[in-house]
């Protein structure tokens, strides 16, 4: 496959300068200079392409510094909390044993774009994170429309900063435990922090830090209002018979909803839920387009590096190790092979990506009767349109391509636990291909992946219990996690929480938390 | 525009607190592989870390997401031979393997989560078992074992180090090295310009232009010679060096008659490590003797010290005579420091108590550095704990004793002990 993309890609780039120039280096050693003179070049051939990207900020660590990258789960700086603590053992663990390597790209999505090398590669690797992850991710980041709305590269670095030490400064306070409880409990509910269809706001540490104190007040005085125990008004209400539901619409955002409306967290608590609610926000875009951003990132440091050698700056030694790594990142195993764990994201994302330049400059009959407007068009235009204004599960539902489908060999299995056997219920055929396409999106789809589960009511005049109601899909289950999910949203409540998993109008079953004695 | 940083040197281990925390939370299980691997390890082997692992279930972070059951569609890759409309039997091991990488990640079928605790930890727990006060832990941890020496100077260090002295010296010496050149030429310079006398002719003129834009350039350049550099600065240098030690022996005695249980025996165990990781804090070589009695006393491994049982009578003074014999035999007081370690439950043979303190008092007392005594029971004292009271009151300095009961009442015997050790560092 590398083979004819070569060539395609040195006939068609068309931005190719024709003379062959010395290579950058021949040798496996890298040093900051040779770093340096990669960077600038790839820049220069990342800018031809249309690559708009933050300031690059390429920071050269040791393996431990990345097992702590790692650790931290992509933010450079972060609160302390025991579960990181677990993550960088466990990763120190299978690092040590080899069962792993480290991903050789950790990028941040920041202004500017933060990026690590480790000092133990070889110069070919550096020169591939650097197109994979300065000119990739991040120009992913700036164009990307769900990043643009959601996430606010310019302010991260100063938020999560502000987050560190107000959770460090609540600690000393209040001691370590109890603002652990409060992160652990706030962890649980950390898929449940963004609105999915409401735009927020971009954070700001430095508003943060000036209006917080405004903000304690202001939330303590609405959350007091809604608490108030002599509830003139509902009475007035109730006594013409209409007594008003809280919360009027079901609220998805639980995090959000515990914020405002908790009766008893104190004001630092409601700051701390806040700033992980914030921090879930940040990290909501990228669980929503990973076979995107790995699909471009993959992409693009395989047509830039391409570039170089069709220019003559990179040597046949750089290419062939650089194509090894590449092609190891971007395999797919079959289903019943023992490395199979799901649709690689990197295999599915750059696939998808050549293929579309591929629709672009050669498209065949099948091509033009599924992609009539894509088909013959400027693929440079089109791919940066598809980058900008999709998401994976859009994506994929957008520009599958029945032979994307044949490559891969993708088939679609039906699993009902009422059934005794599997169904196939479509293949890599003409029959076949829109059903496939429409399975593999909706698998991507976060609303699908995780369970519905959102605010209903309110007692606020009786007990204060929350009721919470799970809409099942397809009689999906809840996990075994629930109970343990709902302790936490009752610490952080502080009154009885009941959940009730509801399919189709009927109660299918109920959680109680604290649990009832008929359960 | 890119900006590339080198990062290696700066924050490093930025997960130590995330690590710290973590062990903190399941200190519980920590704390109990740290207490199996005490008694299964030699007490000369605490000096390496530890592995511990952890059920993952009890580690878990919980998150709503969904159970097996229900109707679900998911795709693979692949294909080989399945067309539409094939049903396919539904594989084993539940629900048809992992819902895509997520749950693969967390799981892959291991039950426990384990990782290595460093020997800075281990003993941290060890210690914290038994209820040691942070100065005694410092000392056994042995961070304090190192005395900072001067070694002469260096080119490089931080600045509060920086010798005026050598450096001024070495700025003098390089100015003279840069400017010597420049110095001579413009004395050249000069006496020319004073050799030219008036009338001055045409030709005279312009060389004395010459020379003084030659004299003003050479000034020049000798005022950019700078008064001093970045080169010249030279720093103390420290080098730690190894306090002075000697060799120690180190007796371990216990009675093993049928009343010691095992768990008496662990207490004791920890005793004797602590004892030993002391002196071995302060001494460059270490022998360990161990040495058993119930009537008869036996000098044994240690594995036969701590595991093997035996019944019979108690006649600690047994032991006692050995240890004399063995230190006559094989350690000569003016080359080793000797001290001792006794754990027992108090039970003696009736009249040998006496034999006991004589023989501590005139033989043994005078030859040891210390001796200490745990008496590991619940019940009433008896006559030895009456006659070490005495030898006790003799000699005061020399000799600890203590009842105790846990594990967290050992630290007290050792307190006299670093006490006066510490008194005599100071």
């Amino acid at each position: 496959m590398s083979e004819s993309m070569t060539e395609r890609d040195a006939a068609a780039s068309g931005i190719a300068g024709g003379k062959r120039r010395q290579p950058i280096s021949t040798g496996s050693e890298w040093t900051f200079e040779l770093i340096e003179a990669y960077d600038r070049e790839i820049a220069r051939v990342a800018k031809g392409f249309g690559l708009d990207t933050y300031p690059n900020q390429i920071e050269v660590i040791t393996s431990e510094q990345m097992m702590d990258a790692y650790a931290s789960v992509g933010m450079p700086i972060g609160y302390h909390h025991w579960s990181y603590g677990k993550h960088f053992l466990h990763t120190e663990r299978g690092y040590k044993r080899g069962q792993m390597g480290l991903a050789y790209e950790i990028v941040i999505n920041a202004n500017p774009c933060i990026a690590y090398l480790m000092e133990e590669n070889t110069m070919t690797m550096q020169a591939l994170v650097i197109a994979h992850a300065c000119y990739g991710h991040n120009s992913f980041f700036k164009g990307n429309y769900l990043f643009r709305a959601w996430t606010d590269a310019e302010g991260i670095i100063d938020y999560l900063l502000f987050a560190r030490n107000y959770i460090a400064d609540c600690e000393e306070r209040y001691g370590v435990d109890e603002v652990e409880k409060i992160l652990d409990s706030c962890h649980a509910l950390m898929n449940y922090g963004t609105d999915r269809y409401k735009r927020p706001y971009p954070i700001s540490a430095e508003q943060e830090r000036l209006r917080q104190k405004e903000r304690e007040e202001y939330l303590q005085r609405q959350v007091n209002d809604l608490w108030r125990t002599i509830p003139k008004k509902f009475e007035e209400e109730e006594e013409r018979g209409r007594r008003p539901n809280f919360p009027e619409e079901p609220q998805e955002n639980l995090l959000y909803f515990i914020e405002k409306n908790a009766p008893l967290l104190e004001p630092w608590q409601r700051e701390v839920v806040r700033i992980v609610r914030k921090i879930a926000q940040y990290f909501y875009p990228q669980r929503q387009t990973q076979v995107m951003n790995e699909g471009w990132a993959s992409f693009w440091h395989y047509t830039l590096l391409h570039q170089l050698y069709d220019e003559g700056l990179v040597t046949e030694g750089f290419m062939l190790e650089f194509l090894q790594s590449h092609t190891n990142v971007v395999y797919q195993p079959p289903f019943d092979s023992p490395y199979y764990s799901g649709i690689n994201p990197y295999a599915l994302g750059f696939g998808m990506m050549s293929d579309i330049r591929r629709i672009c400059e050669n498209p065949t009959d099948e091509d033009r009767q599924w992609f009539p407007d894509i088909a013959g068009s400027d693929w440079l235009e089109t791919l940066h349109f598809a980058m900008r204004h999709f998401k994976d599960e859009s994506f994929i539902l957008q520009y599958l391509s029945p032979k994307m489908i044949r490559d891969l060999k993708l088939f679609c299995v039906v699993d009902d636990d009422e059934e005794a056997e599997l169904e196939v219920a479509a293949i890599h055929d003409e029959m076949g291909y829109q059903a496939v396409r429409e399975a593999l999106s909706a698998q991507y789809n976060l609303g699908s992946r995780e369970p519905n589960i959102q605010v209903v009511s309110v007692d606020i005049r009786g007990d204060r219990s929350l009721t919470l109601h799970h809409s099942r899909h397809q009689r999906a289950p809840l996990g075994e996690d629930t109970e343990e999910v709902l302790r936490h949203l009752h610490r952080l409540w502080g009154f009885d929480v009941h959940l009730h998993s509801v399919e189709d109008g009927d109660t299918i079953f109920s959680w109680h938390c604290p649990p009832r004695d008929d359960d | 525009m890119s900006y590339i940083i080198d990062r290696r040197q700066v924050s490093k281990e930025k997960s130590t607190v995330n690590r710290r925390r973590f062990l903190r939370r399941y200190r519980e299980h920590v704390k109990k592989a740290v207490s199996d691997a005490v008694s299964r390890r030699s007490i000369t082997d605490v000096d390496s870390g530890e592995k511990i692992s952890i059920p993952s279930r009890d580690l878990g972070e919980p998150v709503f997401g969904h159970g097996p059951g229900g109707r679900r569609q998911r795709v693979f890759s692949g294909n080989k031979e399945f067309v539409a409309g094939d049903r396919i039997q539904r594989p084993q091991g539940g629900g048809g393997g992992a819902g895509g990488g997520q749950a693969s990640d967390s799981g892959e079928g291991e039950d426990e989560f384990v990782f290595q605790i460093s020997q800075e930890e281990f003993l941290h727990y060890m210690f914290e078992d038994l209820e040691l006060p942070n100065l005694v832990k410092r000392q056994l941890a042995g961070s304090d074992s190192f005395k900072r020496v001067r070694a002469g100077y260096s080119t490089a260090g931080n600045p509060s180090q920086i010798n005026i002295v050598r450096s001024m010296r070495s700025a003098y010496a390089r100015r003279i090295a840069m400017g010597g050149g420049l110095r001579k030429r413009l004395r050249a310079a000069e006496e020319a310009l004073a050799e030219l006398v008036e009338p001055l002719s045409e030709a005279d003129r312009a060389r004395r232009e010459a020379l003084e834009a030659e004299i003003a350039r050479l000034k020049r350049r000798r005022a950019a010679v700078p008064f001093l550099d970045d080169f010249d600065l030279r720093y103390n240098l420290h080098v730690k060096y190894p306090l002075p030690t000697s060799k120690a022996v180190m007796f371990c005695i216990m009675d093993v008659s049928g009343s010691m249980d095992q768990e008496t025996k662990d207490i004791a165990k920890r005793f004797f490590i602590l004892l030993y990781l002391f002196l071995q804090r302060n001494y460059e070589r270490i022998e360990v003797v161990f040495i058993r009695h119930h009537s008869a006393a036996k000098e044994v491994d240690e594995q036969e010290f701590f595991y093997s049982r035996e019944t019979g009578g108690t006649v600690v003074s047994s032991a006692l005579k050995l240890m004399g014999e063995i230190i006559d035999q094989r350690y000569p007081t003016d080359e080793w420091n000797i001290y001792a370690a006794q754990a027992s439950d108090g039970d003696n043979w009736n009249g040998d108590s006496s034999i006991c303190h004589d023989l501590l008092v005139d033989k043994l007392l005078p030859q040891l550095q210390y001796y200490t005594y745990i008496e590991i029971t619940e019940g009433e004292r008896q006559e030895l704990w009456e006659y070490y009271e005495r030898v006790r009151e003799r000699f005061d300095d020399h000799f600890a004793m203590r009842h105790l009961v846990e594990r967290g009442e050992i630290y007290p015997v050792f307190r006299e002990l670093f006490k006066k050790r510490m008194e005599g560092e100071a």
